[in-house]
């Protein structure tokens, strides 16, 4: 128990006196989380409403393969990644592995099913007729489509926190793909991993409260967009 | 204009910057700058990062000759792995008979020793084995397979854990499948850990141990066998079967190993925190093994 409360502690420590290296590795964690989910919202968002508003042979077998990805285990993903980026490997020539490029690619592949799997489900439980209502009222299928994600867009929230709280939190991936290098790719997951091997347990603990207190802040921004939308 | 509307209009400005802000952030150059000519894959084990030797080496290689380290670090086995791919440059690696395997298939070229320290045999303080005190290796592992106490292995194909396997083979004993013998499939410090825990024994390099030490319940009970010599060698990834080998990088990496300098931080390392350096440099001579 003690050593939680040094963690803690230790935590605060390092976050008021603004330790540059704790402050990278949070930043950089910040930023390959969030272009990853960026990535995956442009891609989840996107394919997601092309399935649920079409229909096509085969549609429940598709759904059913994205909804099996919202949970592909990372460390599955960080594997295929590195095979892919290997120096011989067929990505071999972007020369990626092992920079924050790589993770960002790792954690998207990761994110895109969640954030689409919850975009189908968010725009299948719309009402049917709305569909018909806004065509009727003259709107282009361009326009329908972006009036129905706009409908949507308080569970299309929710899947942006869930596909965001999936990477920032994920250690598998980052690890094989990033290889936690010092000042490079160091993320707050891989450096609790790290000082936990180091028998560093209080830093360790400090390091996961930062993490908790990024996600949490993210999250805060997130539902407030969300609820004011909502109370509108 | 009205107040409402201006409002309205000051709202949306602040959207804009809002969203601005927040692309540059993500978008900005430094997240996507990647590999060059100047750096150097270097895989290796993670007792050598896990102990800070490290994070003492390389800011002064880096400084000195302008390549940029990426230290990948791993069990030996997945270390030595990834030179027999072509996927590291150079490596520091523990685990002689595999590293010969590597230099045997010609995917090695100037294996070289840099440092070495030993292994030990630690288990709890009441010590069930009566192992205490043993300097032959091959007895203590004998006594405990007879006392048919609990033995915790790395079982990840780390050098730590080639190692023991070479000491139950020379025993001739087979301790796969025995009810005593565990296999963690976990790095050093998490196998020291569940050792502690359960009571049980195990192998383990000197420097996890001394930096784990305070929060075990664990004590060294045999040391100081030849048998249990733990060498570090560099091994320069052949540039010529693998062609995007970084040969020149991985070259002044190893020289920087075994310069004056070098040499000189390693056989002193670890005795501001530990009481004693935690490795040894190549000039002391030992019996050598595997080479």
């Amino acid at each position: 128990m003690d050593l939680i409360f040094q963690g803690i502690k230790k935590a605060f420590y390092l976050l008021v006196t603004f330790d540059p290296e704790v402050m990278g590795i949070t930043l950089l964690s910040l930023r390959v989380s969030g272009t990853a989910t960026l990535i995956s919202l442009l891609l989840g968002i996107s394919t997601g409403t092309l399935i649920a508003l079409t229909q096509f042979p085969g549609k429940r077998f598709v759904v059913s393969l994205v909804n099996t990805g919202m949970g592909l285990p990372p460390v599955v993903v960080g594997l295929l990644v590195t095979i892919f980026l290997w120096r011989n490997g067929p990505l071999g020539f972007l020369g990626i592995l092992y920079t924050p490029m790589a993770m960002i690619l790792a954690q998207a592949v990761i994110a895109t099913p969640i954030i689409m799997g919850i975009t189908v489900a968010a725009i299948q439980q719309l009402p049917n007729k709305l569909r018909l209502q806004i065509l009727a009222l003259g709107a282009t299928r361009v326009q329908m489509v972006w009036i129905l994600i706009k409908e949507a867009r308080l569970p299309l929230l929710a899947g942006v926190m869930a596909g965001f709280g999936g990477v920032v939190s994920e250690v598998g991936a980052s690890i094989m793909v990033g290889g936690n290098i010092k000042g490079y790719t160091r993320v707050l997951t891989t450096a609790t991993v790290m000082e936990t091997s180091r028998g560093n347990f209080d830093v360790a603990i400090a390091l996961g409260v930062i993490l908790l207190m990024l996600a949490y802040t993210v999250n805060l921004i997130l539902t407030t967009i969300q609820q004011k939308e909502k109370n509108r | 204009m009205p107040n409402s509307l201006r409002q309205t209009k000051k709202r949306v400005c602040w959207r804009w910057i809002g969203a601005f802000c927040f692309l540059m952030f993500f978008l900005s150059p430094s997240t996507f700058v990647s590999a060059d000519q100047r750096s150097v894959i270097l895989a290796t084990t993670t007792s050598l990062q896990d102990c800070g030797l490290l994070d003492l080496l390389i800011p002064i290689f880096q400084r000195r000759t302008g390549y940029f380290v990426k230290t990948i670090a791993v069990g030996s086995g997945q270390a030595i792995a990834m030179g027999r791919k072509g996927e590291a440059d150079v490596l520091l690696v523990h685990s002689p008979e595999d590293e010969n395997q590597l230099m045997r298939e010609g995917n090695g070229v100037n294996r070289r020793r840099v440092m070495e320290n030993d292994f030990m045999i630690v288990g709890p303080m009441e010590d069930p084995a009566n192992i205490q005190g043993m300097r032959s290796a091959r007895d203590a592992f004998r006594k405990i397979a007879l006392s048919s106490w609990l033995f915790l292995s790395r079982g990840d194909h780390s050098g730590t854990h080639a190692k023991e396997k070479m000491v139950w083979s020379l025993l001739r004993i087979n301790p796969e499948g025995e009810k005593w013998y565990q296999q963690t499939g976990l790095g050093m410090g998490e196998t020291l850990n569940v050792a502690s825990e359960k009571r049980g024994y195990t192998l383990t390099d000197l420097g996890t141990y001394l930096a784990l030490k305070k929060n075990l319940r664990l004590k060294v009970l045999a040391q100081g066998d030849p048998l249990l010599l733990n060498p570090y060698h560099v091994i320069e990834i052949n540039p010529i079967k693998w062609r995007k080998v970084n040969a020149a990088g991985s070259r002044a990496f190893s020289e920087f190993l075994l310069s004056k300098d070098a040499q000189e931080i390693i056989k002193t390392f670890g005795a501001n925190r530990f009481g004693s350096p935690l490795f040894t440099d190549t000039g002391k001579k030992r019996e050598i093994l595997g080479r």
